[in-house]
């Protein structure tokens, strides 16, 4: 009221918060490599020269990449920090899903290049989705406020229906950009609606720091009145980040949009969609309401062992590849929610969750990325051939290429010596730490069923006589490479898993 | 807290005895006309308009693609004056900041415009 009155109050200058451009440098990059490419390829008479896109969109992933472990060295010499005015913040948790995403990118263009040019639907709209995509990640992980937190969630999304869609020639292709379309817009209200209910009880929408929804809820008094609101709101939360994960029962849209997306696109929604999400579950509810833990950490727990049973039991039912991947991503995603859960319980024992989920989004993502790669070759022009008969004879046919795949399914399986082992042991360890011992079991069991599955492709390859239809399985070079960097990663992991454990370790403990 | 959530719901419950009184209500009067009334249905009585004009085609017919091409053109604009609006009664306050985010904000849309028109959607086809 009395603004209206006092004229000189009107023109006070408004005080910006400070930005700190150096610390925006990786999402300011994917963004200026989509603006740049999109823009310019628009404004040359015939496009680009063949895999000038894609080359554009790895060097901007690796820019944004190398920025984030600068920033990395930058928290380790002055502590965590956040960015304009509190809403984005730069820690550990927040580069290392980071870096996850810029890997997933690096490999999803590296194998896109060569598959849109194998199906002739070469353009530059689907590398600047990608980074769209990855930008949208970026801020989701590093979000410290839920209406960014939505933006980043709407910016992935959004490019990622599109993306889902983008063979133009596949109808499958557009059947799964539709529905993932229409079920993802319900998440994304369900999300928003939790969003506003969290704002109701507790006056903010900022999520750590001064004045945010953590010191509202450790002071208890304003929101013991709202508490209905307050619980309602993160169980609506949870549920639109249930959905991004896959997790069941908000999984059953996987299975159709991973099936009928382009092969590399179902490999980047594998590993940095799934990152991000687990970034903002991570940073938005087990991180930002500890106080309410148990409300919603019984949530998790169901969540984590329906996911579990119900990804490896189905996966193992299903004859089409694709289809067994995206079971087999949602029973990952359970062993993720497993690390959660873990990291629910706060205190050291957290930490050491928190640590075990980062390090399984990592090495998820690589692994995901180069399974998918794999499919991408074998499913040939059309991008049709994804049944289990399309692998028979592979090992006799391109026994390189078989035995990458073998080492992605393995790794997976969690066999010993693989990434994929490391990541489910530090999950399991991380719950068993905690006292959840019913959650460890049966994250176990669930590895054993799901091995079943990874074998069954591994036989088709190298036992089962007779050889494949169709042409034969090429390999360009660029999705060679990328195949190449996630063997040696899964590998090297593997063998020497301490560096990259303690990595983990160091970005649970640098928290903003 | 059990009094503050009673008296929440108890606001809703007003939404609620409303609409099922609607629906009662109008449950009641459609059936109760249902049930008395003689019926007789012809072919000419059940068609959209029994004295107007007969209608041409299915209700499932196709509609001009690029309308939909304008229309999201006309969103991307309208949301940009939507923003430039309240910017402008108050640029003073935000001064050279201020003036440089719009700057940003209206050449990003303006990529976008760039990108429509070598794209040939503003080309009426």
């Amino acid at each position: 009221m009395h603004l209206l009155l006092s004229p000189m109050q009107q023109t006070d200058k408004l005080i910006s918060p400070s930005v700190n451009w150096g610390s925006l440098t990786p999402l300011l990059v994917l963004l200026g490599a989509g603006l740049v490419l999109l823009v310019g390829a628009a404004l040359s008479a015939r496009g680009w020269a063949k895999g000038l896109y894609a080359t554009l969109t790895a060097a901007a992933a690796v820019a944004a990449g190398v920025l984030q472990f600068v920033l990395w060295n930058s928290t380790v010499h002055h502590g965590p920090k956040s960015l304009v005015g509190e809403a984005l913040v730069v820690d550990g948790p927040s580069l290392f899903i980071g870096i996850s995403i810029c890997a997933a990118l690096l490999l999803a263009a590296l194998v896109t290049d060569d598959y849109l040019r194998r199906e002739d639907i070469d353009s530059p709209e689907v590398y600047g989705l990608y980074l769209m995509a990855a930008l949208g990640g970026l801020v989701m992980a590093a979000s410290n406020d839920l209406i960014v937190l939505f933006l980043g969630l709407e910016v992935l999304s959004i490019a990622l229906y599109v993306l889902a869609a983008s063979h133009r020639k596949r109808i499958e292709s557009q059947e799964a950009g539709l529905k993932y379309f229409i079920l993802g817009g319900f998440s994304s209200a369900f999300f928003l609606y939790g969003v506003a209910l969290v704002y109701g009880a507790t006056g903010t929408t900022r999520l750590r720091g001064p004045e945010s929804i953590k010191t509202a809820l450790a002071l208890t008094v304003e929101t013991d009145k709202h508490r209905a609101l307050l619980v309602v709101g993160v169980a609506l939360l949870l549920v639109g980040l249930a959905f991004k994960v896959a997790a069941v029962p908000f999984h059953s849209w996987t299975p159709d949009v991973y099936q009928g997306a382009p092969t590399p696109v179902t490999g980047f929604m594998a590993s940095a969609a799934k990152a991000a999400a687990f970034g903002a579950l991570l940073r938005s509810v087990v991180l930002s309401m500890p106080e309410l833990r148990d409300d919603w950490r019984p949530a998790i727990w169901v969540l984590a062992i329906l996911t579990l049973v119900i990804g490896s039991t189905l996966a193992v039912v299903q004859t089409n590849v694709k289809r067994m991947l995206a079971y087999s991503s949602i029973s990952h995603a359970g062993f993720i929610l497993v690390g959660i859960e873990a990291a629910a319980h706060g205190g050291e024992s957290g930490d050491r969750g928190i640590a075990s989920v980062l390090f399984y989004v990592l090495t998820y993502a690589v692994l995901v990325s180069g399974t998918f790669a794999v499919s991408t070759l074998v499913g040939r022009s059309g991008d049709g051939a994804h049944g289990l008969d399309s692998y028979r004879g592979l090992g006799r046919q391109r026994p390189v290429l078989a035995l990458a795949l073998a080492v992605f399914l393995l790794a997976q399986a969690g066999v010993p010596l693989t990434s994929g082992f490391v990541a489910k042991f530090s999950v399991i360890t991380a719950a068993a730490d905690a006292s959840s011992y019913a959650i460890a079991i049966i994250a176990m069991l669930a590895a054993v069923i799901g091995a079943f599955l990874y074998l069954r492709i591994i036989v088709s390859m190298f036992l089962e006589d007779g050889d494949a239809e169709g042409e034969r399985v090429s390999i360009p070079f660029g999705t060679g490479a990328a195949i190449g960097i996630s063997v040696a990663f899964t590998l090297v992991v593997g063998f020497f898993p301490g560096w990259l454990l303690e990595l983990a370790r160091d970005a649970a403990t640098r928290l903003y | 807290m059990p009094t503050d959530f009673s008296s929440f719901l108890r606001g809703w419950l007003t939404v609620a005895i409303f609409g099922t009184l609607g629906l009662l209500l109008a449950g009641l009067l459609l059936g109760l006309s249902a049930l008395v009334r003689p019926k007789r249905p012809t072919v000419e009585k059940s068609m959209a308009y029994e004295s107007g004009v007969d209608p041409v085609g299915d209700g499932w017919s196709q509609s001009q693609i690029r309308y939909y091409i304008f229309a999201l053109l006309f969103v991307m604009f309208d949301v940009e004056a939507v923003f430039i609006f309240p910017w402008a009664t108050q640029l003073e306050r935000y001064a050279g900041f201020g003036l440089v985010e719009m700057g940003v904000f209206v050449f990003v849309l303006l990529l976008g415009l760039v990108y429509a028109w070598r794209k040939g959607v503003l080309r009426w086809v």
